[in-house]
């Protein structure tokens, strides 16, 4: 809350701008979200307004479809998979960039955190290509790398910067004490660095969970996941079925931000 | 050789009470550095050609102003840094590329270094749990080590909810709890206020005549190290200017860099006249007048350029028939336990006095007055 500390007429003119200006913008965020949620309730057979009556009719579409619950499961095991490799992965190349004696950091770190930075129909493209060529386009484990690579700079930055806050003094006790470089990085710097692989594996997780740019580019008839089913249904049937989905969806991001949050605050 | 390169001064040219303050002499040698240097940009000497002998069970501070080198030798004993050139020998064998976690020193950082997730017991039972020392052994181990460290009834509290002397008791304690060969300190009270700070020195003394473990202690408080040490190594621009135990450092200073970074100390400037038998006779240049004083640099011959130095407790009122300057009283200052004078020589050196109100036996002198100031030839030096 920003307090004005002037006062008078003018003031409150400028206390009212504030407010409202903040309220606009809050609301431009939001609203698009917010509205998907009534109307994923109403019994309206097209995705408008007014509100028709209350229904739970295309929830019990989506629960009782095949193919949106397979989606639903490949998306989080893809999610999953593609959160542990980028973890495992990311948590190593932080720590290596942060070695005294590693050569060329800044170019290694650039080159990994491009894919957060390059467009995803960029990457797409790119990684169509030359997954096409290693047989990897069509196929789970494609998908999954490629999640991997696009989820791999969150953990990068993440784990970069709470290996940033870690005092160079506390490895160094760990060794007088007769630690050994993996005995110091089992019993100190993860313990201390876990907020960091905790919140970059969030969000890795939400990045691979609504992916669907690279999605489309690599993914063979198999593999659906929700948010390229959405992305189909969006554009072919247009059921409100869509809707539910994205309900679902918008009740998972809500629920990683919470964990993210409370964690990060432990 | 190289023990004899380290010796500031000739046996010859040293007073009796020097040895006497040097009980340690004999002390086995436990760590030698030889010829070790070590840069950061490849310009210059952080560490310049440093010998030093560390003796078994001393207590030895490395003192000197920031950026003198004294952090950076710590860094290379403790194994968190490796000289560039030379050697570092423990019980005769090189420690040179041995990583830290081999030494089996313990280290206590300025910034306490405490392992933030862990509670008090748990940081200080750390370095046992490495060395899988049974789980009983373990509580009775720690128990002992906070006792040590007068901290019974913390184990449970977390690093983050005690003051900075709690904090640095705990780094103590979990330094010392693995009984260490050595242990290491950099500037460890540092970040204390000064009345914790007096106080963890004198804790400090007692510990380690309780363990007879070797202490080696980084400060850039000469207090401290005189306060703390056997021996004070000063540190100047990567070299050590002289070894000694604190009250020759103070009584007999080799240079003039530990003669002013010790204490206060005038220095007159002036030309050797002859230097012979531990004493040497300088012309200075203020006033032209004829000074006999000890001089343990052998190296300076007549002409040399040189300096006089007194201390301003050992510059006397009157005088008989010892050396004296001519001054005039700039300034009286009054300090309780001491006075203060602030004196100008004709041609413009400054000089400072101090003396004991009640023992002057006259009156003091006022500003602006005239005075004989005596330098007797055993409390002065002359030093290159």
């Amino acid at each position: 809350m920003i307090r004005n500390p002037n006062r008078g007429r003018l003031a409150w003119f400028g206390n009212l701008g504030l407010s409202l200006s903040g309220w606009l913008v809050l609301a431009f965020l939001l609203l698009p979200i917010l509205v998907v949620l009534p109307l994923s309730f109403s019994d309206s057979r097209y995705m408008s307004l007014p509100l028709g009556n209350f229904t739970l009719h295309w929830y019990e579409e989506f629960f009782g479809s095949a193919q949106w619950l397979g989606a639903l499961f490949n998306s989080f095991a893809i999610a999953v998979a593609s959160t542990v490799l980028a973890v495992v992965l990311g948590g190593l190349a932080a720590l290596g960039l942060r070695h005294p004696a590693m050569p060329g950091k800044r170019l290694i770190e650039v080159l990994l955190i491009a894919p957060m930075i390059v467009p995803a129909v960029i990457v797409g493209v790119g990684m169509y290509f030359v997954f096409a060529n290693a047989g990897l386009t069509r196929s789970y484990l494609g998908l999954i790398l490629a999640h991997t690579t696009l989820a791999v700079p969150f953990v990068i930055v993440n784990v970069g910067s709470a290996l940033g806050g870690l005092n160079q003094r506390l490895l160094w006790a760990a060794a007088s004490m007769g630690a050994t470089p993996w005995m110091t990085l089992r019993k100190v710097t993860l313990p201390l660095v876990s907020p960091g692989l905790i919140s970059g594996g969030l969000f890795a997780f939400a990045t691979s969970l609504d992916e669907v740019v690279v999605t489309l580019f690599l993914a063979g008839p198999d593999q659906r996941t929700l948010p390229r089913e959405m992305f189909t249904t969006a554009r072919e049937a247009l059921s409100p079925v869509l809707l539910s989905a994205a309900t679902i969806m918008v009740l998972f991001a809500t629920l990683l931000l919470l964990v993210s949050r409370s964690l990060s605050k432990r | 050789m190289i023990a004899q390169d380290l010796r500031p001064l000739p046996k010859a040219a040293m007073n009796i009470e020097s040895d006497a303050s040097d009980p340690l002499a004999d002390a086995p040698l436990l760590v030698r550095f030889e010829e070790v240097c070590k840069t950061y940009d490849e310009r210059s000497w952080v560490v310049d050609n440093l010998h030093l002998d560390i003796r078994q069970g001393e207590f030895l501070s490395l003192l000197g102003p920031s950026g003198s080198g004294k952090t950076t030798t710590l860094m290379m004993l403790a194994g968190f840094d490796a000289p560039d050139r030379g050697r570092i020998l423990m019980d005769g064998a090189d420690i040179s590329r041995l990583p830290a976690y081999r030494r089996d020193m313990g280290v206590v950082f300025q910034s306490y270094a405490l392992f933030p997730h862990m509670s008090v017991a748990q940081n200080v039972a750390f370095p046992l749990n490495l060395r899988k020392v049974p789980a009983a052994e373990t509580r009775e181990r720690v128990r002992e080590a906070l006792a040590l460290a007068r901290l019974e009834g913390f184990e449970d509290r977390q690093p983050g909810q005690l003051s900075g002397g709690q904090q640095q008791r705990v780094a103590l304690a979990r330094a010392l709890v693995y009984r260490p060969r050595m242990l290491l300190m950099d500037e460890p009270l540092g970040a204390l206020d000064k009345a914790l700070r007096e106080h963890m020195q004198l804790e400090l003394k007692a510990i380690h005549k309780q363990l007879g473990i070797t202490f080696i202690y980084v400060t850039h408080d000469q207090d401290e190290a005189m306060t703390l040490s056997d021996r004070v190594a000063v540190f100047n621009e990567g070299r050590i200017a002289q070894i000694a135990a604190p009250q020759t450092l103070y009584n007999r200073p080799a240079t003039r860099f530990v003669a002013n970074f010790l204490g206060e100390t005038n220095l007159l400037e002036g030309r050797v006249i002859s230097n012979a038998g531990g004493f040497a006779t300088l012309r200075l240049e203020e006033d032209g007048s004829l000074h006999h004083a000890r001089c343990a640099d052998t190296t300076l011959a007549a002409g040399d350029s040189a300096a006089l130095a007194i201390r301003p407790e050992n510059l006397r009122l009157a005088s008989g028939d010892e050396p004296a300057v001519a001054a005039r009283v700039i300034d009286s200052i009054f300090h309780g336990a001491h006075c203060r004078l602030r004196l100008h020589m004709a041609g413009g050196s400054e000089l400072s006095m101090t003396y004991n109100p009640g023992s002057l036996g006259r009156p003091a002198p006022l500003p602006g007055e005239a005075v004989i100031l005596g330098v007797p030839p055993q409390l002065a030096m002359i030093l290159r």
